[in-house]
């Protein structure tokens, strides 16, 4: 069968068990919202069953972005998968980077110097502010609000700025290595961030402004989309879509990792768990990041940047000329890679989305035996079916964008 | 020269039926909104306000295939969402280009395994191949402009 | 609040049958128990005052090929009142890759077990709908199992240009 047929046939008892029975008997309409959809954020397909208007029910149908990374990660040495980890949930790669390569110093026991993770504690959270831009640009345009688009990607513009200088790359920089990061800080970045965090706040006001009281947007996401607390800890929901019901389980605060606990934050809480909290939660994250940046760039100690183990982390160029021990820990470094000892590891780190972990298990070589990412889209969209009753299809596009989901994350 | 001596100042021009036509296709050539992995992102920074797309004519991304001239395949197209991908295509009215964006649409990219398809000219044929990884917008820009002269040299035989 | 060393004393004394075995790795616990427990130790770990594992952070596959049994399915389980994590394990054998579904315990398991199911071909059985997640439906194989290949295609260089753009199917318009 070539790629391009597709030899699917659904039979109507597999149609049984995913739709209600009026659906089969034809008194309710079976949609698919299409893997292509201007307002899906990604290629997701959602199977809705309407009643005229309303959503009865919606079958989430993932899978259209699946790459198979956790396979691919088996055949790389340890060192090699951190640019894969990018390319999952591309809007937070640095989340990623972090959350596997914490694992992997878990796993070796190495110590990160200081200024190693305030560095990364500073890109992350600058990460969660480009990653909260993109969300509220893409779903201020699904609802209709097309400027604030606009004004989001201005400002994400000079964050990507930011990165390049700092790694090359605007989108996946792959900056944290295992044991602290690939180069020292450039200068002009500490101008670039606090130029950067003069301006944000006036910004992030200005879409304050133009949405929050707005009447239009309080009748499009209020009291849609509830979730109650008690169901979205069942169903394994987690960051501002958990926040927005009251939760207070944020994983800087509850189990603090790279000298989070060194930094002075709040974490934003909804109370109602519908559409409109979510968006004042993650609004007012993004003034949370901009605090603890601050924070941390006066707080940055000097220092080494990468650990001195050299089993984990190649030497510095300079070094290669006159080291012979140098030389060989680059050479096997690069060729072989480290061993890793045997065991199992499991880090989790507070992603924009939630709960971003890594579970590694190593079999005592160079590669991995298994590397599996426990990405926050993927439980947040199983439960998108409990937070659409009683909307309408407007309604579901509003609930989507809330939730936040990114389809390279779901599907890996 | 000819007939504009004789005209004056009557505000006519005269060119060839290729120019012409060609002109109008690449001025205003609307793309398909495709968008399917990381280099979506890449494709609406563009589309944004500090890379404009729209002073090349791309004003605004039809979701509809129907209604667009242009798939910007942008990003990893896996063997799931192969068939989708054609029947899209299929969808789109003559005449019809395709820009590869990012070295995965172009060759598979960093993966090299059992998800995704390696290149999508496996699928449909493409015009114009973009790498990087993401690649930045103004490489996109660069690839759309590729096309509009790839566009301009078209000749009346091609489009019976 | 119970420390995850006196938690996983007390689970020893309550299911000392089930149990297979514990290990503490970089101040992480594993505890592997017996497929036909482990609904009733799930139950018991979330209910339990002391313990409170209310949220399901993941449920993965291993494959531990060449070792038997070769199929491990891990828990991962959060304590949201407590701020611990514990993760629970079992392993089963190709031959009969039948484990207990947990999703009467957290509905998170729901997509999870979907996942391990697609990528390894364990069942779970009593999950309320069982088929493949990410990979097309009409896929054959579970391709996270070790002695799948990751299917290269050989990369074009300019050695072997020529032959691979000879074999490579293009689409015709």
């Amino acid at each position: 069968m070539s790629l391009t047929e597709s030899s699917i046939e659904v039979t109507l008892d597999q149609l049984r068990s995913l739709v209600s029975e009026r659906a089969i008997s034809g008194e309710t309409m079976l949609l698919n919202m299409g893997p292509q959809h201007p307002s899906t954020h990604g290629v997701l397909r959602l199977l809705l069953e309407l009643d005229g208007e309303s959503v009865v029910s919606c079958v989430p149908d993932v899978g259209y972005l699946h790459t198979g990374i956790e396979k691919t990660c088996e055949s790389k040495t340890y060192i090699k998968v951190v640019p894969l980890t990018d390319r999952m949930d591309y809007m937070a790669s640095l989340s990623n980077n972090l959350g596997y390569v914490m694992a992997v110093e878990k796993l070796m026991e190495t110590q990160v110097p200081l200024r190693a993770q305030y560095v990364r504690v500073i890109l992350c959270e600058l990460t969660r502010i480009t990653s909260h831009l993109v969300w509220l640009g893409t779903h201020a345009l699904d609802i209709g609000a097309m400027s604030v688009f606009l004004y989001c990607f201005r400002e994400r513009e000079i964050v990507m700025d930011i990165f390049e200088m700092v790694s090359g790359q605007r989108m996946m920089a792959s900056y944290f290595r295992p044991g602290g990061l690939w180069r020292d800080l450039p200068p002009g970045f500490e101008e670039a961030v606090r130029d950067f965090l003069n301006l944000m706040p006036g910004r992030i006001d200005e879409y304050e402004a133009l949405l929050r009281k707005n009447p239009i947007w309080l009748e499009r996401t209020k009291d849609i989309g509830y979730i109650s607390p008690q169901d979205a800890i069942a169903w394994g929901v987690s960051g501002p879509s958990l926040r927005g019901s009251g939760v207070d389980w944020d994983i800087r605060k509850a189990m603090p990792y790279s000298c989070y606990d060194h930094f002075d934050f709040q974490v934003p809480l909804g109370t109602n768990g519908d559409v409109y909290d979510r968006f004042l939660c993650r609004v007012q994250e993004m003034r949370e990041s901009l605090k603890i940046i601050a924070q941390a760039l006066d707080k940055l100690p000097g220092g080494p940047f990468m650990t001195s183990d050299r089993k984990v982390a190649p030497p510095p160029k300079e070094e290669l000329a006159y080291s012979m021990e140098s030389l060989i820990h680059h050479f096997k470094l690069w060729t072989e890679g480290f061993q890793a000892p045997e065991g199992q590891v499991y880090v989790s780190v507070e992603s924009p989305r939630g709960e971003f972990s890594c579970y590694l298990n190593s079999d005592g070589s160079s590669k991995p035996r298994r590397v599996h990412f426990r990405t926050p889209s993927f439980a947040n969209l199983a439960a998108l079916p409990l937070m659409i009753k009683h909307s309408f299809v407007a309604d579901l596009v509003a609930i989507v964008g809330s939730i936040d989901i990114v389809l390279g994350d779901i599907d890996r | 020269m000819g007939i504009e001596q004789k005209l004056g100042n009557m505000g006519v021009v005269t060119t060839r039926l290729e120019q012409a036509v060609n002109w109008a296709r690449t001025n205003a050539m609307w793309p398909m909104l495709f968008g399917l992995a990381c280099c979506a992102i890449e494709m609406m920074s563009a589309q944004a306000s500090h890379f404009d797309m729209s002073r090349f004519g791309m004003e605004l991304m039809r979701a509809s295939p129907r209604q667009s001239d242009l798939m910007i395949v942008a990003g990893r197209v896996s063997r799931k969402m192969a068939p989708v991908l054609r029947r899209l295509y299929d969808q789109m009215p003559d005449p019809k280009w395709v820009i590869a964006m990012g070295d995965c649409a172009a060759c598979g990219g960093v993966f090299n395994n059992y998800a995704i398809v390696q290149g999508v000219d496996e699928i449909v044929p493409v015009d114009v191949y973009v790498a990087g990884c993401p690649p930045r917008p103004e490489a996109l820009i660069d690839g759309i402009i590729m096309l509009q002269d790839k566009v301009k040299k078209e000749k009346l035989a091609q489009w019976a | 609040m119970a420390e995850l060393a006196q938690i996983v004393e007390k689970l020893k004394t309550k299911f000392s049958g089930a149990m297979e075995d514990v290990r503490e790795f970089r101040g992480e616990f594993t505890v592997r128990v017996k497929p036909d427990a482990l609904v009733e130790i799930c139950a018991f770990l979330r209910s339990d005052p002391d313990c409170v594992f209310d949220f399901l952070s993941d449920v993965s596959g291993v494959d531990y090929y060449p070792e038997e049994p070769r199929l491990g399915v891990n828990y991962h389980l959060t304590s949201t009142k407590f701020r611990q994590q514990l993760r629970l394990g079992v392993r089963v054998s190709l031959a009969d890759p039948r484990v207990p579904t947990v999703t009467s315990v957290w509905p998170a398991a729901n997509w999870f077990e979907r996942e391990t199911y697609d990528l390894f071909g364990v069942t779970f059985v009593g999950h309320p709908d069982l088929r493949r997640i990410l990979l097309p439906e009409d896929f054959q194989g579970h391709p996270l199992r070790r002695d799948q290949p990751l299917v290269q295609e050989e990369v074009q260089f300019t050695h072997n240009f020529d032959e691979i753009d000879r074999t490579k199917p293009y689409a015709k318009s």
